[in-house]
């Protein structure tokens, strides 16, 4: 089981759903969130709170799998984020603009 | 006086229960700045409430954020009370006087009951019953399941419904390197069930249980998964939602349930049937459950606000065995108000609230707080809530001194409870740890009091 940040999230970055994660598992840099694999539980309580629908659990569609990679090897080395934070500038009109 | 939560008068906060939203309160009010000390009461000698007692056997990893509540509670400023029932071994105005703040996080402890005729027959359950003797619960240790029968039946498409059917469905030796108690993997090992109906009052568009939980009842080692292809066609308000962007969990149910439906004939020992549009009537049966009064239901209503309505069409399932699983209730504790239709403890953002007014100093989260729904990581954004109204209320609180624990130990003391400890639980924690390694189990769990104070005597 695998559960992973895409593309979405880059530049809109909303952090709603660290708030629910029950483990801690999200690091992020200045643009977007990655889930570390290993702390990760695959418990799915981010992804609905996602407004940009970012966050894919198993079976992850063949177009985002290269993001189980990013993941792994991104988060590890970035600071846990585990409260909501202000959105990357911009990220409402880039939701607007994914169709959200 | 000093302000509180000032190095001069800490805060002290009492939290009631140490299941997921315990333990997310404490880490939030841990982390939120002020000094401050925070005491967790729990009525039974172990915490993590439902992520040790609800959570299934066969899903070690949703019982991983125990990690996260070991961290919190080795934190100086945390203390676990153990083996106190509050409003039994202390009471609630005990507990006022001892704290500036008390929070009630003590979860939904009961079922919700379907209130038909024969619905307490022997042979029909509650599936919290069935979840709480399968994980070790002392409360449930000692029911016994008559699983002798050839049919089971679940009323509810929830995800403890998922679980029942999953731990009915698979073999001894799938459950046997599980933390399941082993009073229940001796029962499950002798069951004669065949097949498990899972049935729900709506259609596979409105059902609760979530994508992953559903896909596992296709991969069991001894059963297959029966859905008929006819209550896959929606209409059009089910088509209407899941085509809603917004329900796109929704959706994957609906495919999984599709290539449930496209399977081969069923060839395992055991059957797992998916029933939708069905509601129960009545169970029937001469001093046991016998058979099960079902009425056929169909879809009326708006797109997401669909309600079943009878449609006259009747029919009866055989079955030996039931479990209601269609919700938890929370139940009331003395000296705090509580909502007796919703089976909660009325609240404003968390603050308690006895009809308009505010109790100050008095707080809710968790299912307690919002009611029986969301999973493990929805806690901890309750509790956060809730913390946030505490210490916005922090100015306003009775900033007195309180005595807190040290009280409390004095008055349990008295009255002859055996408050465990933190560190006691570690010591049981790591007897059952031990205890689960010969029959390579992560742990074989204590279900009653006694052993586990015993572990504490040698």
């Amino acid at each position: 089981m695998t559960t992973v940040v895409t593309d979405n999230c880059l530049r809109s970055r909303f952090t709603d759903c660290v708030t629910v994660c029950p483990v801690a598992c999200f690091h992020g840099d200045d643009q977007m969130l990655y889930i570390d694999p290993v702390v990760c539980i695959d418990c799915g309580a981010c992804i609905s709170k996602c407004p940009v629908q970012a966050i894919y659990e198993d079976p992850i569609p063949p177009d985002k799998q290269h993001w189980i990679e990013i993941n792994a090897t991104r988060a590890p080395g970035l600071p846990v984020i585990k409260t909501k934070q202000e959105p990357y500038p911009g990220a409402e009109a880039r939701q607007k603009e994914l169709g959200f | 006086m000093s302000n509180l939560g000032t190095r001069e008068n800490p805060l002290r906060a009492a939290i009631v229960g140490s299941g997921p939203a315990g333990f997310y309160a404490a880490e939030a009010l841990i982390e939120s700045g002020p000094t401050l000390l925070v005491d967790m009461f729990e009525r039974l000698a172990s915490p993590f409430g439902l992520v040790r007692s609800g959570v299934a056997p066969d899903h070690p990893k949703l019982k991983q954020p125990i990690l996260v509540y070991q961290q919190i509670a080795e934190s100086p400023q945390f203390r676990f009370l153990g083996n106190v029932t509050v409003g039994r071994d202390v009471s609630v105005p005990e507990l006022k006087d001892c704290y500036h703040v008390v929070v009630f996080a003590c979860g939904a402890q009961t079922d919700r009951a379907m209130g038909i005729g024969g619905e307490y027959l022997p042979g029909s359950r509650a599936a919290t019953e069935f979840v709480g003797w399968y994980n070790g619960h002392p409360d449930y240790r000692d029911l016994v399941f008559d699983l002798s029968h050839d049919t089971a039946v679940i009323i509810g498409q929830g995800n403890v419904a998922v679980d029942v059917c999953r731990i009915l469905a698979k073999t001894a030796d799938e459950l046997r390197h599980t933390d399941i108690a082993a009073h229940a993997l001796e029962a499950l090992a002798e069951s004669r069930i065949r097949d498990i109906h899972m049935i729900g009052r709506r259609g596979p568009a409105q059902a609760k249980f979530t994508h992953p939980e559903l896909r596992e009842l296709g991969e069991l080692a001894d059963c297959d998964p029966i859905v008929d292809p006819r209550d896959l066609e929606l209409n059009a308000a089910s088509c209407a939602e899941l085509a809603d962007r917004s329900n796109r969990a929704a959706i994957k149910s609906y495919e999984v349930l599709q290539a449930f439906a496209a399977r081969p004939p069923p060839t395992h020992r055991r059957r797992c049937h998916l029933d939708f549009l069905k509601s129960p009537i009545e169970l029937i049966g001469d001093g046991r459950l016998e058979r099960l009064l079902l009425m056929r239901n169909c879809l009326v209503g708006q797109p997401s606000r669909q309600v079943a309505q009878a449609t006259g069409e009747m029919e009866e399932l055989a079955c030996g065995v039931l479990f209601r699983s269609i919700g938890y209730r929370g139940v009331a504790i003395a000296g705090v108000p509580f909502d007796e239709a919703r089976g909660v403890i009325p609240n404003r953002d968390g603050r308690v609230i006895d009809g308009e007014n505010v109790v100050p100093g008095v707080y809710v989260t968790g299912w307690i707080k919002r009611g029986p729904t969301g999973i493990i990581g929805t806690n901890r954004e309750d509790s956060v809530l809730t913390v946030n109204s505490i210490l916005a209320d922090l100015p306003h609180l009775d900033a007195g001194a309180k005595p807190g624990a040290d009280r409390v130990m004095a008055l349990l003391e008295g009255r002859g409870t055996r408050v465990v400890s933190y560190a006691d639980w570690q010591k049981i924690d790591a007897a059952e740890i031990r205890r689960g390694q010969p029959a390579a189990k992560p742990r074989e769990k204590f279900t009653g009091l006694k052993e586990m104070l015993d572990v504490l005597e040698c």
